[in-house]
Formats: C-alpha cells, sequence, structure tokens
C-alpha cells in the first residue's frame, strides 16, 4: 500500500446488524437463520395483495437501546419510506427503510488507535430497515429459485462519519461496535451468517484538505480481519488510482464479496 | 318474496320472528341475481356454494339465538377484499385467477357476525376510474338505464343494491368511489374516517386514502353494517383506536340546532340545474327538520384535482409493483429474460388506466421531481384539510352535491381521462382530509335519473352523518325508488 504522506485515507463505514428479534419487522414469522427455503414466511413477507406491515416494538427498543449505547440522539417521531425498485427477491417492489427521519441520530463511538490513542468517531445516523430474500442460481438451469425466509428480518443501518483515516481504525471501529451490541444481546454479530455486515465509503484526498475525493464503494467486507489487514487489496488499488481519478461524483460502485446484492443501478426512484 | 323490495332492517325482524329462513332469503337473492346479472354485470363472481353455507350456519344461530344484526343477511363484496379461497380479482386480468390464502379484516367481521356473502362485486382495474369501465371484467350498467354508467369505483356494489340484487354490499372509497356510485345508482353510501375500518386484506390502491366502507338501501341499513365492520385492528398500524358507539341507537329524526355548512365553491356555474334545484329543496328540508344552515367556504376546493392525481397515483406506483409475475398473480408467456417478465407481465396484465397511473405516479416520485410534484402536494393536502378544519369549528356538518352531473352514457368519457376525473370533483377532498362522508339520494333529473347529495362530517363523526341521513330519509322517500327491471 502506497503511503503517500501527502495524501489521507478518508472512510465511512455502513453496518447493517440483524436484530435478534423473535420476530421478523412487520410480521409475527419467525428470524431463525438456516430454514428450509421458503417455510417462515407469510402473506405479509409474500407482499401478497391487501397485507399491511406492523412495526415490531422489540425492534424499536432494541433501536432505542443502540442509540442509547453510542450517545446517540433519538427521535420521539422517525419515519419510515419505501425505497422502489423491481427485483424477484424484494416480493413488494420495494424496500421499507428510514429516509429522512431515522429513530437515532448524531451519536458516537471512541475507539483505541493502533498508536494507543484514542479517537472519537461520530454516527450520523442509525435507521431501522428490513433485509430483502434470496435469489438462489446455483445448479438450477434457465430459472432462479427465490427464498423469502430472509425477507423482512429487521436490520440497523449504522452509518458512520467518514472519520476514519485507515483500515486499522475502521477495523478498531467494527470491533467496537460489534462488542456493543453483541453485549446489548440485540444482533450476535456472526458475519459469516451475514448477521453483521460491512459496506465502506473509501475516498482519497492530500492532507489539510476538507473535501472529500471521489469515493469508491466497497460492499459486504465479511470480516474484520480483511477489513484491518493492511494489504487489503482494493484500499491499496483505490490509492494507486487515485491520482488519475476524477475528483467530483461517486466512483464506481464494487461488489467486493457478492453475498447479498446491492440495489440496481437502474433504481431512478428515491425513497418517499 | 320479491327480495328486491327489502331493507336490511326489515328483514333482521323477519328472520328473526321465523317469517323467513336465512337459507330461503339467500335462494332468493342467488336466483334474482343469475335472472338479472347478466344484463347488468355487478357481479364478477357468485360463490352460490359459499352462500348456500353461510344461509345455513346463519339458520342454526337464529334457531340458537346467539344471531348479530347481520346475522343471515345476504350482501356483497367489492372484489378487492381478499377472500380466502374465493377468487379476488380487483377487477384486472392481472389477479383474474388469484385465490387468496387469506380472509381480509372486514370480510372475516362479516363472515363472523353471521352475514351471507353472495359474492364478489364488479369494480374498476384496482379501482381506478369513475365509471366502471376499466373493469377487465366488462362494464357495470345502471340498473336505472342500461345505457348508463353506475359510476365507479365501486360500481358493481351500488348496481348490485340498486337492483335489488343483496340487501347491503362493502364498498371502498378512494377519490369517491363509495359516494359517486351512490349518488349515480340512488343508493346511500358512506365513507368512513381513514382509519375507522381496517384496511387489512383490502388491495391498495392509494394507502394514505382507502376507506372501506357500506353501500345500503337507507341510513339505518348503513348503520348495521358500518357497526359490523368499523373499529381497531392489531393487522392495520392506521386503523383508529377508538370505541365504535352503536349507530343504529343514535339515528335521531330531527336536526334541531344542528348547524350544516354550504361551502359556496361546491356550486360552480355549470352545475346541472336539476342537481341545482335539488339541493334547494334538500336544504329546505333541513331547515324544516331543525337545522340551522350557513354559508361556509373552504378556499383550496379548487386544488383538488391536481393534488389528488398527484398523491393517488404516486402511492400506486408504489402499491402495484408487488405485481410482477414472479410470486402470484399473471405471467407472460415464455419470458426470454427478467426485463422481459416484467415487461410483458405488467404491459399484458394492466388495463390503460392503471398503467396511465402507474407511469404518473413513478413520474411524480423520480428523484429531482419528489419535491415540486409530491412533496408540494402533500403540502396543499395540508391546506385542504385545515380548511375542513376551520369550518368545524362554526358547523356540525357540511352539505355539498355528491357529483356534478348525473350518470353519463358509457364510453362518453372512456377516451377523456381529465374529463373523466371530474366526476370526483366534489368527493376527493374528503379522502385528502381523511373525513368521513355519506352520499343520498335527493331527487331525479328530466329523465328520471337519481341525484346524490352528500354531507361531511368530522373525524369519527359517522353517527351525526347518519343520524342526519337518517332524519332527511324520515322526512322524504327518494332512498325508496327502484329502477324498473
Ligand atoms: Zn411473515
Amino acid at each position: 500500500m502506497a503511503h503517500d504522506p501527502l495524501y489521507e485515507t478518508v472512510i465511512g463505514l455502513e453496518v447493517h446488524a440483524q436484530m435478534r428479534t423473535q420476530s421478523k419487522i412487520f410480521c409475527g414469522c419467525s428470524t431463525t437463520f438456516g430454514a428450509e427455503a421458503n417455510t417462515q414466511i407469510c402473506p405479509v413477507c409474500a407482499a401478497l395483495p391487501g397485507v399491511l406491515p406492523v412495526l415490531n416494538t422489540e425492534l424499536v427498543q432494541m433501536a432505542i437501546k443502540t442509540g442509547l449505547a453510542i450517545q446517540g440522539k433519538i427521535r420521539e417521531r422517525s419515519e419510515f419510506s419505501r425505497k422502489n425498485y423491481f427485483y424477484p427477491d424484494l416480493p413488494a417492489g420495494y424496500q421499507i427503510s428510514q429516509f429522512e427521519l431515522p429513530i437515532i441520530e448524531q451519536g458516537e463511538l471512541h475507539v483505541v488507535t493502533d498508536d494507543g490513542n484514542k479517537k472519537k468517531i461520530g454516527i450520523t445516523r442509525i435507521h431501522m430497515e428490513v433485509d430483502a430474500g434470496k435469489s438462489l442460481h446455483e445448479g438450477i438451469q434457465g430459472f432462479s429459485w427465490i427464498d423469502l425466509n430472509r425477507t423482512g428480518t429487521p436490520l440497523l443501518e449504522i452509518v458512520s462519519e467518514p472519520d476514519l483515516r485507515s483500515s486499522q481504525e475502521a477495523g478498531a471501529y467494527l470491533k467496537k461496535l460489534r462488542s456493543i451490541l453483541r453485549y446489548l444481546q440485540v444482533c450476535d454479530g456472526n458475519m459469516e451468517e451475514g448477521s453483521f455486515r460491512c459496506d465502506a465509503n473509501v475516498s482519497v484526498r492530500k492532507q489539510g484538505q476538507t473535501r472529500l475525493g471521489t469515493r469508491t464503494e466497497l460492499k459486504n467486507l465479511n470480516s474484520i480481519r480483511r477489513c484491518r489487514c493492511p494489504g487489503n487489496p482494493t484500499l491499496g488499488r483505490h490509492l494507486e488510482h487515485h491520482p488519475s481519478h476524477a475528483r467530483q461524483g461517486r466512483g464506481p460502485r464494487l461488489s467486493l464479496f457478492p453475498r447479498t446484492r446491492s440495489p440496481p443501478a437502474g433504481d431512478s426512484s428515491g425513497p418517499h | 318474496m320479491d327480495p328486491s323490495q327489502l331493507t336490511l332492517v326489515q328483514t333482521q325482524s323477519m328472520l328473526r320472528a321465523r317469517q323467513i329462513s336465512a337459507r330461503e332469503l339467500a335462494i332468493a337473492f342467488l336466483d334474482r341475481i343469475d335472472r338479472i346479472n347478466p344484463d347488468i354485470n355487478a357481479f364478477i363472481t357468485v360463490d352460490r356454494e359459499g352462500a348456500l353455507r353461510a344461509a345455513q350456519q346463519a339458520d342454526e344461530r337464529l334457531h340458537q339465538g346467539n344471531a348479530t344484526p347481520m346475522t343471515g343477511i345476504p350482501i356483497g363484496v367489492k372484489d378487492l377484499f381478499c377472500t380466502e379461497n374465493l377468487r379476488t380479482t380487483c377487477g384486472s386480468k392481472m389477479l383474474s385467477r388469484f385465490i387468496p390464502p387469506y380472509e381480509s379484516t372486514v370480510t372475516r367481521k362479516l363472515k363472523e357476525a353471521g352475514a351471507v356473502i353472495l359474492g364478489k362485486t364488479n369494480m374498476d382495474e384496482f379501482a381506478m376510474g369513475s365509471s366502471n369501465e376499466t373493469s377487465w371484467f366488462g362494464p357495470v350498467k345502471n340498473p336505472w338505464d342500461p345505457q348508463r354508467i353506475p359510476g365507479g369505483s365501486s360500481g358493481g356494489s351500488a348496481a348490485a343494491l340498486a337492483a335489488g340484487l343483496a340487501l347491503a354490499t362493502i364498498g371502498t372509497d378512494t377519490g369517491g368511489s363509495i359516494r359517486q356510485p351512490a349518488a349515480l345508482t340512488g343508493i346511500t353510501g358512506l365513507k368512513p374516517t381513514y382509519g375507522r375500518v381496517s384496511r387489512y386484506g383490502m388491495i391498495a390502491f392509494a394507502s394514505s386514502l382507502d376507506q372501506a366502507g357500506p353501500m345500503a338501501r337507507s341510513a339505518e341499513d348503513a348503520a348495521v353494517v358500518l357497526q359490523c365492520i368499523a373499529g381497531h385492528d392489531a393487522q392495520d398500524s392506521t386503523s383508529i383506536r377508538a370505541d365504535v358507539p352503536d349507530y343504529a341507537k343514535t339515528l335521531y329524526p330531527r336536526m334541531d340546532a344542528i348547524r350544516i355548512g354550504i361551502p359556496t365553491e361546491y356550486r360552480p356555474d355549470n352545475l346541472l340545474p336539476e342537481i341545482q334545484q335539488a339541493l334547494e329543496k334538500a336544504e329546505q328540508i333541513f331547515r324544516d327538520l331543525g337545522a340551522v344552515l350557513v354559508p361556509v367556504s373552504l378556499p383550496h376546493t379548487r386544488y383538488a384535482i391536481p393534488t389528488y392525481y398527484i398523491i393517488a397515483p404516486a402511492e400506486a406506483s408504489s402499491n402495484l409493483a408487488r405485481y410482477d409475475g414472479i410470486r402470484f398473480g399473471y405471467r407472460c408467456q415464455d419470458p426470454v429474460d427478467l426485463k422481459d417478465l416484467y415487461t410483458r407481465t405488467r404491459t399484458e396484465g394492466f388495463g390503460d388506466e392503471v398503467k396511465r397511473r402507474i407511469m404518473l405516479g413513478t413520474y411524480v416520485l423520480s428523484s429531482g421531481y419528489y419535491d415540486a410534484y409530491y412533496r408540494k402536494a402533500q403540502k396543499v393536502r395540508r391546506l385542504i384539510a385545515n380548511d375542513f378544519h376551520e369550518a368545524f369549528k362554526s358547523v356540525d356538518l357540511l352539505l355539498t352535491p355528491t357529483t356534478p352531473t348525473t350518470a353519463f352514457p358509457l364510453g362518453d368519457k372512456i377516451d377523456d381521462p381529465v374529463a373523466m376525473y371530474l366526476s370526483d370533483l366534489f368527493t376527493i377532498n374528503v379522502n385528502l382530509a381523511g373525513l368521513p362522508g355519506i352520499s343520498i339520494p335527493c331527487g331525479t333529473d328530466a329523465q328520471g335519473l337519481p341525484i346524490g347529495m352528500q354531507l361531511i362530517a368530522p373525524i369519527l363523526k359517522e353517527e351525526n352523518l347518519l343520524s342526519a341521513a337518517h332524519a332527511f330519509q324520515t322526512a322524504t322517500t327518494w332512498h325508496q325508488r327502484k329502477p324498473e327491471l
């Protein structure tokens, strides 16, 4: 990794933490991992005509607990929005998420960096949202199978400020966050089963600049070790390529470890 | 026995007194449906077997003495309430073979009360339309004149009642879909407060506007049906946690000291003269009943149609995304890939009006236009609601025409969407404000076609609407007129 002293790496992390609620976010179905396909679904999960979501109280309590643990501001009135896009394992044709009024805002988390200093990392927001189902393609010719068991599994999306300056700091942040969620018993933190997933927004800028450079999104960093590894190939590649990158706009969306899908690029309509 | 001459309340006492059995009653209505429905197309599905089974159970309950006011009453249900194991089409090719595996709250309550569901009534496709001409199952004919539309979208529920094919029906109202067809077919139709009746299992068109309600031959009959279906439901978070009053008991034949506001904006110059005259006569009747009439203003009335045609299509475009050919409903033949599957399924499965509204809705929600259209429409909606809020500081009810014209000929407006949209001019704001409104018959035009008037009340004041409508119907006979069939 080219450590040019003139440049600094700026990292913000988006963690998707699956909440350990008894039932799904908007219906009474179980959230147990690994059940036979489509055995933990109901009319709400399958988005049958006429169904309505009923918010899981336990999830709201877990979100508030998490908010308190990071000294966040808890909104008395928060709001769900729909993010519309077509995808076979998204039964309603929209994801229900929080957009304008997330339940938690302005939190912080303190990490110890490798040189032993304490550092405050801002948490922009935490919001509640639903997970999608799974499309299964392996070993099937000409069509795909859809498993909706995971549909409606509650997630907290925890978005940090771009306060992290190295993969080491990012790793420390993730480790701290995961231990808090585990201590609160709201998330099992199992990265292999996907119950704690991380996307990173990485950019590089000249020391002393305040504006962020071109951003690259790294989806689904599925282990903390991978994120912390000093030789992380993607972080490194980003640095090397930086001087030739355009400075404006967002960089390409990368999919490193495609365990789960990101919304397709054709998503033109915003949340509402 | 001629079932078309009965009212729900009369039938209740006949059933209790053993003058008729629920089975005899069901058979009389089913036979009449067989005879008349082919001409007016009010029912999409007739459930003879299910109705007879329910009638038999109703007779047992009547015998055991644990009947409810709805036990044994033959009804029709708009075909957008999911009924377990009974086809629910929403008037669309997309769902023409959809058999729900679950029951809507409204139909569950009706079944539990012992009502006899004769079948599922015709409607505009996905409740989008004001004439019942957009149904995949063909238009409904107005029993008063088969060359004319019955109104929409609950056109089948309205026509079934007017033709004496049921004692009550259930409709839904997003912008006037209960009240407008009620007016055009000479029946009583109530749109309750948003949230008074559960929307669970009711196929969504515009979620912030949709509301189910009773259609009946009188306010008295409507009160019994509303009693059965109203109330909070844990499966609908937008249903209101409020006690349901005993509507039948709150009906009162006088209106002493009740203040009725007459909104000046609801009497445009081009209003059909017969409607204007019918309203003036109705005003006099209300005065005679003891009411005080005062002019009021609802200054944002003219923004109703543009506001509605941003909000409703926006919500519809999202609600209808689930009809993608993947899990249920229509799927195109031999798709070559995912995009082809989506495109052809939706192109072939939806009709023109539904597609028009999906495109409109997708446009106003798209990034870059959201603030200019959807967010602005939400602000205007607030202003419209505030108008009513202000008016209700000085009056108890509002009185308006229900529709600008009487029933128009089939085919008249189907190629002119804007002209069609204007049919709901007087009803739309009530949905935007979430208020209850009722349409009751109050006259006829030169050709003998029914004219309806609308009463509007503050949130959760359905009993005041029903009571005022009942007082009017005690003093008049318009609601008793029936078409020759
Ligand atoms: Zn479920």
